[in-house]
């Protein structure tokens, strides 16, 4: 990898300040019905090195926030506005031309489904030769050269024999392997790590998330990992960004963000997961309803409608992220949990016996539909009469 | 076991459904067969859940499924309520169906795009249940209600109208429709979100326990099947390692297949390090030609020759824990080894 790194050198970019400075970033699809306002002003910075973990639903735009920042949304209805800085450089309205030359060498992505992120009727080998051929400008020879070298440090046993394979003969963590050495061919600064493990083995998911961390470090690179499972981003991240209808609720170092969580929906995102280290049958916290539409949003909060503790004041006020605490944690909550407002609010609720506290009580069933829930508390409703 | 055995049995007269040896080939190609369940052995009592774990390719969905003889598992013995299943006529079979149901991964794909819900869940009382529609509808309705869903909102409107969370409900509310004794979950919640899958296991522990049902709950996520499992039995390249009441499974596992499972599990604390050693290397063989003795052994940090000779067997831990290895992580209980031989 040694000249792969050399040519890195050569990039203009200037080494000093955050890599990625990212300021009101909306990214809008246009469609007959609207605006899908996918992702809906996010700011933020990262740091060289750091590891940023982006949480959320289906839905809550983290993975177009992350292709937005690589310019990757080519299609020709999605607008997006706003700034992303990587090392200084404003990304935001280059044309996919110019951004190719950042693509690969700068920054790189891995994606969620390495079942269809590789060409099926392609050599895995041609795969990598061709991007270094093409973007560090190699002989085919020295290009096999890397290509092996890349598979071999990505640990796929036999490198030699699997660069003539094609991509149906690996089982899925080989094949994710493979898509993690492409991403690193031509040493990227930056990467972003999409639900790389969803469709992976809970033994091959720790596997892989094992190599990214430690490609990441022998290579200095900074990571965004995007995904929608707190457990997987617990013990391998800096910062943790929770995502909610195109918006960033909530964001803190890791460790401040678990030890103190602010906003209901993290809080109703963690207590949903099941845990090992409860005894079976242990009731789930379930959260109630699901995001909302994306063209025509409600206003206020947009976790209002879903919120056991959501007032009049939600529903009307959309809450902005709070300036960082001295801890760096950033919130964006009427009724923080943790205060006093905050329990007030849920025991009027209770006594107001609006559905999703009940179901967040445990009164009632939580389910994805707040017009069936409202239907459940009516039924249950009878039972007690 | 990665191994054979059927010590960890209990009396049969307890059990609702009684396993037995069961072995599931398929024919390859070039004279090849493909052995994805071999000799798998387990029981269920009554208003129990099993939970089946293990990596993709274990041979769990296939035990599922041969439970309702779909295929016809080529050996072994499938007893529901002391008959058994592989010998009976497919019309006997049609019947018994009934009494096994079945909810599957993918919500929206196991639901007909092009019948209404009212149709979808009706679709099993036309074979078997009341031929008039006024009855049906007031036992869908019943139904649909169990299950969270608004019966008069619903009835007219077709799956895709429905999210997948809706969908997997409107699929329990099917599978429920016929009041089975036992209902077979294939990974019913592994195409849902966090949020969702919580309520859907929410769902099934509060109709487990309103109709009295008995499940056997098939899933790769070990969390989620602690979550809503008595007893879990952990597989391995279509055998059985390990089965035990849940709790004791996950605080002291006795293979190292389990052990390697749970260390593997992503834990939602940034508190507890990671342990960048296990899950070295490795990847399950090919179950065209598994690996002679024990089937771990080609992965296991323990195997020695022992391991490559001889296939172990069940051997009981403790209690109701029961492990199928030659060097398994906590100390058998030398009585059981000799009921077992």
């Amino acid at each position: 990898m040694t000249n792969t790194a050399d040519v890195r050198l050569g990039s203009d970019t200037s080494d000093t300040g955050p890599l990625l400075v990212v300021e009101d970033l909306r990214t809008h699809f246009i469609v007959p019905a609207g605006a899908v306002k996918a992702v809906d002003g996010v700011s933020l910075t990262l740091e060289r090195g750091k590891t940023l973990g982006v949480v959320g639903e289906s839905g809550s735009g983290k993975t177009i926030l992350s292709r937005s920042i690589m310019g990757l949304n080519v299609v020709a209805n999605a607008v997006t506005t706003g700034s992303v800085k990587y090392a200084g450089m404003e990304l935001v309205g280059q044309s996919p031309k110019q951004m190719k030359h950042l693509w690969g060498v700068e920054m790189a992505m891995v994606f969620q489904d390495p079942m269809t992120s590789l060409n099926p009727v392609v050599k895995v080998g041609r795969q990598l030769t061709e991007h270094v051929r093409q973007h560090l400008g190699m002989g085919k020879a020295d290009a096999k050269e890397v290509a092996v070298e890349l598979l071999r440090s990505v640990r796929i046993p036999e490198p030699e024999a699997r660069f003539d394979n094609y991509p149906h003969q690996m089982s899925g963590g080989m094949r994710q392997r493979v898509c993690i050495a492409i991403a690193l061919a031509c040493g990227p600064k930056m990467l972003f790590a999409d639900e790389p493990t969803t469709a992976l083995d809970v033994t091959v998911q720790h596997q892989i998330l094992n190599l990214l961390a430690g490609q990441q470090r022998d290579r200095f690179m900074t990571m965004i990992m995007v995904t929608h499972d707190l457990g997987v981003v617990a013990g391998r991240t800096d910062d943790i960004a929770v995502m909610y209808a195109g918006k960033i609720v909530e964001k803190a170092p890791t460790k401040a963000l678990f030890a103190d969580m602010r906003h209901p929906y993290t809080q109703a995102l963690l207590f949903s997961i099941p845990k090992t280290n409860q005894p079976k049958h242990t009731r789930l916290t379930a959260i109630a309803g699901r995001p909302p539409d994306l063209i025509s949003p409600p206003p206020g909060c947009k976790f209002a409608p879903r919120c056991p503790y959501a007032q009049d004041r939600c529903r009307e006020e959309e809450p902005v992220l709070r300036p960082a605490d001295e801890f760096g944690h950033e919130f964006a909550c009427h009724f923080p949990i943790g205060t006093p407002e905050n329990e007030e609010a849920f025991q009027r609720n209770l006594d107001a016996e609006v559905p999703q506290t009940l179901a967040a009580a445990g009164r009632v069933q939580a389910t994805d539909d707040l017009a069936a829930l409202e239907h459940l508390v009516q039924v249950a409703k009878e039972g007690d009469h | 076991m990665a191994g054979t055995g059927t010590a960890h049995l209990r009396q049969s007269s307890e059990a609702l459904l009684q396993v037995t040896n069961l072995h599931v080939e398929f024919p390859a190609g070039g004279g090849r067969t493909v052995y994805a369940v071999s000799g798998i052995s387990f029981d269920i009592a009554k208003g129990e859940t099993l939970g089946l774990v293990g990596e993709s390719g274990c041979g769990k969905s296939t035990t599922g499924r041969a439970i309702l003889q779909l295929p016809k598992p080529t050996r072994g013995e499938v007893s529901l309520n002391g008959e058994d299943l592989t010998g009976v006529s497919d019309s006997v079979m049609r019947e018994r169906r009934t009494d096994v149901q079945m909810i599957f991964q993918d919500p929206i794909s196991s639901l007909n795009p092009r019948r209404t819900v009212g149709e979808v869940v009706a679709e099993p009382l036309n074979v078997w249940g009341p031929k008039n529609k006024d009855e049906q509808w007031a036992k869908v309705s019943k139904m649909l209600d169990a299950v969270g869903i608004d019966p008069d909102v619903a009835r007219y409107k077709r799956p895709h109208e429905f999210s997948g969370g809706q969908c997997q409900r409107i699929s329990i509310a099917r599978a429920l429709v016929l009041e089975p004794e036992l209902i077979i979950c294939d990974e019913p919640v592994s195409a849902l979100d966090v949020s969702v899958q919580a309520q859907i296991l929410n769902l099934l522990e509060d109709l487990k326990a309103e109709y009295g049902l008995t499940l056997v709950f098939i899933a790769h996520d070990l969390a989620v099947v602690k979550n809503i499992s008595d007893r879990v039995a952990v597989m391995y390249l279509g055998k059985m390692c390990e089965i035990s009441e849940s709790d004791e499974l996950y605080a002291n596992p006795a293979h190292p297949y389990t052990q390697l499972l749970l260390e593997s599990l992503p834990v939602p604390d940034p508190t507890v390090e990671i342990d960048e050693g296990v899950a070295a290397e490795g990847e399950l063989p090919s179950p065209l030609s598994p690996p002679s003795g024990c089937r771990f052994r080609t992965r296991c940090p323990h195997a020695d020759e022992i391991c490559t000779e001889q296939e172990p067997i069940m051997r009981r831990v403790s209690g109701d824990h029961f492990v199928a290895c030659h060097h398994p992580l906590i100390e058998v209980d030398d009585v059981a080894v000799s009921l077992t031989a």
